[in-house]
């Protein structure tokens, strides 16, 4: 019988797990990745080291233990392209910045067209991302099929292959390692990592927002920095701020470990499926939003059912896989399906950082450093200065479902 | 030698022996055997190994639990990882052992695989003796009762009464895997697994359950759980609840030299059906310093030493690793037992998974040692309760930490003490995340992989809380357990798929006239769900020369096409103009009876979302067509808006779009073929108008006939109810010279006329101001400030930038060179290497094109209306084509052709 190869091991220690002060320079609220790559950054990049990450579960337990890990920069418009293009750069030198393994693995990012609208959209897309010096390719079916040789590139499928876009430079990362990557080195420059401990409302003066309330006390604040995804809307209107984001059940599953049969990331937008062979040799799969909104992280089984068909239609040989788990993380989707960054409305010393939906695991690294900036420097860094709140108030959107129907 | 006892085993036909193989090796066996009991009945008891380590592993347990013994099976359409408890035998079945990791068969799977829709009062999961005993309930209260249970049949004694019931349906091999919101449990039927070659062609392999069940009694009984020590895992080492099921069920001895150790009184029952099975037991031991008296004493009668307070504390395993001798120590010190069976159990615990699926609390029980049902789900929209064992776990359980791990384990054993064998994760990994820093079970869980196996931590998951406890020194209530999440037992995604596959996996959806199209072997387009043509090509001609063929004759002659997929949707109500009014960025309500006007539908942000036409068909009836692709959407909206927003409107919508088949008729002499077509009607410039509709008879048949222009041409567009769509076709086909065009021709036309197709030179960014379509907002509306959707957004700063990207028309410099769609436009002569470089626009829509006798295209470009003239670079795949920009509108502008 033949065996596998273990994965790398863990760091001997993660971080310590601490009570809370009775006040902090920046409180970061939301320990998920971009909440613990922001305390780090701040740490690191800007010598604020005073600040707690407060979590109200376990840490990183939200979306980004939930994630599918896809990693890519090939967005279409010039913002989208800077923010996340610059996250790619900072996954690249990762593992060396915090010292720890995180399993990414640049395998391609291929988003598959079905129809002479998606070819047109996909060719858009690569010669933007090429004009804007990312790596991305246009793949024509035949190439489609010796990158991914188990997807059905003949035209028996309902909907046949047409050709692909690519970026080799994309690919996964162990969302699980990267979290603790982040809290640990955190820690170890002094930031306070405090889990089990809800954010229920908030002190205020003036403009100025003075102290969070907690499940566990009070805790002043000099900045405020809300990274709390799904549950960005609730927070914020404890502030008086009503943001345009709508919270969706997102949903995932995996299936058992399998022999490798799939060396990159496959994405279908029209037939809404996409998936990855992660470093165990589980499928890990997802599709689209649940069209209801809620809190609940649950999702609807049709939806379930529904991915399962396009994957075995794309994948003919993924008919005899098993779903092992499925599971919802809930999302936070704005009108323009780009993210929210930056001052949180009135408020002086708040600041916001959200919307980012059904892909911002890919951002962690970028966001992290750039909001760490904007609440450092109390000014929005440039690549955070369009996705600034007021821009659904003057109409200046940064649609990035219209035109390529990106997701993850 | 072989452990198959003579007589014996309820599940058994002994009358049918079936011969099965495991890695080539054949296997006797019964029909009714599981293929654990098969090997363990021949004593072949390697069935895999530790992904990682390569240690042999056997079978464990007899049912879900079971973490070890999983196989790949080769034979029939094959599948990876499949629990032996569970694989019903037949002839012919084969299989392969795995370390921990299956793999897919090359090629379709052409299994099929059915879904089932069940509704009922009260659906019971499990049936036992509980879950009888609840339908049977039930069913005395004339209410629907379906019970799944996924053993072959129900062993109760009141079975037959059960399934005899009229109201109640019995579903075997059934095993619920999801417990949803909304009443909606997800079950999966076994139907001709057992059956290999045997399978009735017509029967399908599997069946998906939905079940909408008023109220769910969880019947679910309890999984057993073992006691952990150094090099749990070897061959040989099994529950004691297991092994003794496979002497009861399979007529199978698990070993025939064994020791027993445990922690609860069942287990002791266990161990007293195994001595009387025949297995030398050389001692009982128990976590315990006190036992039943009865139970004690019937080992005793039994001549089985019982030794109290003791604990496994090691194992060696022979030359292939098998269980060889086991390490017991009781008060007296360790004594060694050369043995091939050790039966353990820990304890029951409480099948609580769908519960908590359901969103139910669990909480620990000290009384059944386990974690037990208790508040359930916080806005239970249905009631779900639990009878029978899966409310109080074993019997005479132990409550100390001791349960779970007895004594210390020095560092270097605890890397030998697995808690999840399929993973190969042990008490060291466990110890290392503590030490690592984390504290919260699902941390712990991910940091270990514990339970992220095939049984989902069913067979050690509960253990392995315990463990963390003593790690942590915490109470077990603190630590709690992970979330159970579906589906309970793996689901083959093929099943999940069921036949929504091949050409079933979206409708395909053809128009009336679809047959003529095939008859004249046309090439097809996918456009959403629908097949359309694409071009027709005649014999030998390329799509190049066909699509200029079929453009040319509309431009100078008279063409047809199928535009049966334009979304139709007719609305009623008095209100339906101003309703219309809200929608649509024009003024709808002002239209008379027997006109059409064209219109733009905006989204909030101002955005152009669709566009199409609107006919007045009488006072409070009214037709709007959308684009072939928003069909749906547009109806939604419409429905959205008036059901949340304005429900105070009289105005009803209806989808249409199936039940009317349109023929498009264009070109300058499209007006004498409808002449010819339709002698009663009055089709002079002055008598029918554009922008007019009429009903008239056609070709014998009842039309209403829109004249209105997708091409630029004199046109008309022909609805007919949907069942002479063929017939109309014929009819205007055969009226002499009229050349039959597809969707390629049709974008072609209208380009050259600067018509916009929403969603290809749009994209969700897109004004109409933008498109060059200032007009269709409705001047009248603004100056009124009526609302409209879209309307805010239209005025804001941001809306009226002059430098918006506004759409225009391109043609290549050199007259020849074709334009790319999606070509991006950058200065003319930009270095495209010097990245990034700044880009103004893109290409939306590009053709070669007759009419003007050179390729051209449409582009959004920033300013770009400012911008005539001018040279820019469209870059396709870092390829430039200078071009030049010009009017959006190539061909008539002035309109001449279209409204004459
Ligand atoms: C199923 C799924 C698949 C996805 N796939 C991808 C993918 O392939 N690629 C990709 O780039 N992105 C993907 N995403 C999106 C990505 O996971 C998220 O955009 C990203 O994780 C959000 O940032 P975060 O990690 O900080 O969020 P989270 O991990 O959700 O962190 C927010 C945290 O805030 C905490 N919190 C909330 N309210 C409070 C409060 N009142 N007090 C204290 N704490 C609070 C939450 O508990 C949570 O831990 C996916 C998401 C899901 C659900």
């Amino acid at each position: 019988m033949r065996t596998s190869e273990r994965l790398p091991g863990h760091p001997d220690f993660l971080w310590a797990t601490a009570d809370p002060k009775s006040s902090y320079d920046v409180v970061v609220v939301g320990g998920g990745g971009h909440g613990l790559a922001t305390a780090y950054y701040l740490a690191a990049n800007h010598g604020i080291t005073n600040v707690a990450v407060i979590e109200k579960g376990w840490l990183a337990g939200g979306n980004m233990a939930r994630n599918t890990t896809i990693i890519r920069s090939n967005y279409l418009w010039d913002e989208s392209a800077g923010i996340y293009e610059h996250s790619l750069g900072l996954w690249e030198g990762l593992e060396e910045e915090l010292d720890c393994e995180i399993l990414f693995s640049q395998r391609g990012v291929m988003n598959v067209a079905h129809s002479l609208g998606d070819v047109r959209e996909g060719r858009r897309r690569v010669n933007a991302n090429q004009l804007n010096g990312i790596d991305a390719q246009w793949l024509e079916p035949d190439e489609v099929g010796k990158l991914a040789p188990v997807l059905d590139v003949t035209d028996r499928p309902r909907y046949p292959v047409m050709g692909a876009t690519f970026q080799p430079r994309g690919g996964i990362a162990k969302h699980d390692y990267v979290a603790w990557g982040y809290a640990r080195a955190a820690a170890a420059l002094g930031v306070d990592i405090i889990q089990d401990c809800e954010v229920q409302g908030f002190e205020t003066d003036g403009d100025t927002v003075t102290a969070v309330k907690t499940s566990r006390g009070r805790i002043a604040c000099g900045r405020l920095a809300l990274c709390a995804a799904g549950h960005s809307g609730v927070l914020a209107s404890q502030l008086g701020v009503r943001l345009p984001v709508q919270s969706h059940p997102l949903q995932a599953l995996v299936s058992e470990l399998l022999d490798q049969v799939l060396d990159t990331v496959v994405m279908s937008n029209a037939v809404h499926v996409y998936v990855s062979q992660a470093h165990k040799g589980e499928l890990v799969m997802g599709a689209g939003v649940d069209a209801h909104l809620g809190y609940g992280q649950r999702g609807s089984f049709h939806v379930i059912e529904e991915q399962m068909a396009a994957a075995v239609e794309l994948f003919p040989v993924f008919a005899r896989a098993h779903v092992l788990r499925t599971w919802a993380g809930i999302v936070d989707v704005t009108p323009d399906a780009s993210p929210i960054v930056g001052h949180l409305a009135q408020w002086a010393n708040a600041y916001v950082n959200c919307g980012w939906g059904t892909g911002g695991f890919k951002a962690t690294p970028g966001i992290g450093s750039v909001f760490a900036d904007t609440v450092a420097h109390e000014a929005p860094h440039r690549l955070a200065e369009p996705y600034a709140l007021d821009r659904f108030v003057s109409g200046r959107l940064i649609d990035e479902h219209g035109a390529a129907a990106v997701a993850h | 030698m072989s452990s198959r006892l003579p007589t014996g085993g309820t599940r058994l036909d002994r009358s049918r022996p079936v011969t099965i193989s495991i890695d080539g090796q054949d296997v006797p066996a019964f029909v009714g055997d599981t293929l654990a009991s098969a090997l363990l009945g021949s004593d072949v008891r390697l069935v895999s190994a530790g992904i990682y380590s390569g240690r042999p592993r056997g079978v464990m347990g007899v049912g879900a639990e079971e973490s070890n013994a999983f196989v790949q099976v080769t034979s029939g359409p094959g599948e990876p990882m499949v629990r032996a408890t569970e694989l019903e035998v037949h002839e012919g079945l084969s299989v392969e052992r795995i370390a921990g990791r299956g793999w897919l068969p090359e090629g379709i799977d052409h299994t099929r695989y059915d879904k089932v829709w069940a509704h009922c009062e009260v659906l019971v999961v499990g049936g036992g003796e509980a879950g009888v005993t609840a339908a049977l309930e039930a069913a005395a209260r004339g209410v629907r009762v379906v019970v799944c249970d996924d053993r072959p049949a129900l062993t109760d004694a009141r079975a037959g009464e059960l399934v005899s019931h009229p109201d109640v349906r019995v579903l075997t091999r059934t095993t619920v895997v999801g417990a949803h919101d909304h009443h909606h449990l997800v079950a999966v039927e076994r139907r001709t697994d057992h059956l290999g070659d045997d399978a009735p062609p017509d029967v399908a392999r599997r069946r998906l359950w939905h079940v909408k069940a008023a109220e769910v009694v969880l019947a679910t009984g309890t999984q057993e759980r073992p006691l952990v020590f150094p090099d749990n895992d070897r061959p040989g080492v099994m529950l004691a609840g297991a092994a003794a099921t496979y002497v009861r069920r399979y007529g199978v001895l698990p070993g025939h030299r064994g020791v027993v150790w445990v922690a609860h009184d069942d287990g002791l029952a266990d161990a007293v059906a195994l001595a009387d099975a025949g297995v030398e037991l050389l001692v009982v031991a128990d976590v315990r310093t006190t036992v039943t008296p009865a139970l004690a004493d019937a080992l005793a009668e039994r001549g089985v030493p019982l030794v109290l307070g003791a604990e496994v504390v090691g194992t060696d395993g022979d030359d292939d690793g098998f269980l060889y001798r086991v390490h017991l120590r009781g008060p007296d010190g360790v004594v060694v037992h050369d043995v091939d069976l050790l039966a353990v159990s820990g304890g029951l615990n409480p099948a609580v998974q769908l519960w908590s699926q359901a969103g139910g609390k669990l909480a620990w029980s000290t009384e059944a040692a386990g974690f037990v049902p208790a508040a359930p789900p916080p806005d239970a929209a249905y009631p779900l309760s639990v009878v029978g064992s899966a409310l109080t776990g074993a019997t005479g359980a132990v409550t100390a930490p001791a349960t779970f791990f007895c004594g210390d384990v020095d560092d270097a054993d605890a890397a030998r003490v697995y808690l999840d064998p399929q993973r190969d994760a042990t008490l060291a990994d466990v110890r290392h995340a503590h030490l690592a820093g984390l504290t919260s079970v699902e941390h712990v869980k991910r940091f270990t992989t514990i339970g992220t196996a095939s049984d989902q931590g069913r067979g050690f998951g509960v253990l392995t809380v315990g463990v963390l406890a003593q790690v942590l020194g915490r109470p077990v209530t603190e630590v709690g357990t992970t979330t159970y999440r579906p589906p309970y037992t793996p689901l083959p995604f093929g099943l999940l798929a069921g036949r929504d596959r091949g050409a079933l996996s979206d409708p395909v959806r053809v128009t009336a006239m679809h047959d003529r199209h095939l008859a004249a072997g046309v090439p097809l387009e996918d456009v959403g769900q629908w097949k359309r043509p694409w071009y027709f090509p005649q014999r030998g001609e390329s799509m190049h020369d066909a699509v200029l063929r079929e453009c040319r004759a509309v431009r100078e002659d008279v063409g047809m096409m199928d535009a049966s997929t334009l979304g139709k949707i007719v609305c009623h109500g008095a209100d339906v103009g101003e309703m219309l009014d809200r929608v649509y960025t024009g003024l709808m309500s002002s239209l008379k009876v027997g006109k059409v006007r064209y219109g733009v539908m905006c989204s909030p942000d101002g955005m152009v979302a669709d566009d199409g036409t609107v006919a007045r068909l009488s006072d409070d009836e009214w037709l709007l067509t959308t684009t072939t692709g928003n069909a749906a959407s547009v109806l939604d909206t419409l429905e959205e808006w008036q059901q949340t927003e304005w429900p105070d409107l009289d105005a009803r919508f209806t989808s249409v779009t199936e039940q009317w088949a349109v023929v498009a008729l264009a070109g300058p002499r499209s007006r004498d073929v409808l002449a010819g077509l339709a002698p009663d009607l009055d089709v002079s410039a002055e008598g029918f108008a554009f922008m007019e509709w009429r009903d008239a008879t056609v070709a014998g048949l009842p039309v209403r006939v829109m004249r209105i222009s997708f091409s630029g041409e004199l046109a008309y567009e022909l609805h007919v109810p949907a069942a002479w769509g063929g017939a109309l076709w014929d009819a205007v086909a055969s009226a002499g010279g009229v050349t039959p065009y597809g969707t390629e021709t049709m974008h072609v036309l209208r380009a050259e006329k600067g018509y916009p197709i929403v969603g290809q030179d749009t994209d969700g960014t897109v004004t109409p101001v933008d498109l060059g379509m200032a007009w269709a907002i409705s001047p009248k509306k603004v100056r009124e400030g009526r609302d409209f959707v879209g309307a805010r957004s239209l005025v804001r700063d941001e809306s009226n930038r002059p430098d918006r990207r506004h759409l225009v028309g391109l043609v290549p410099v050199d007259g020849s060179t074709a334009i790319a769609e999606g070509s991006q436009l950058v200065d003319a002569g930009a270095d495209l290497a010097a990245v990034p470089v700044p880009m103004h626009g893109h290409v939306t829509s590009a053709y070669a094109s007759v009419a003007l006798g050179t390729p051209f295209a449409l582009a959004l470009l920033d300013g770009g209306r400012d911008r005539l003239g001018e040279e820019l670079d469209a870059v396709d795949l870092r390829v430039p084509v200078r071009v030049r920009v010009t009017e959006p509108v190539p061909y008539d502008p002035e309109g001449e052709r279209r409204d004459g």
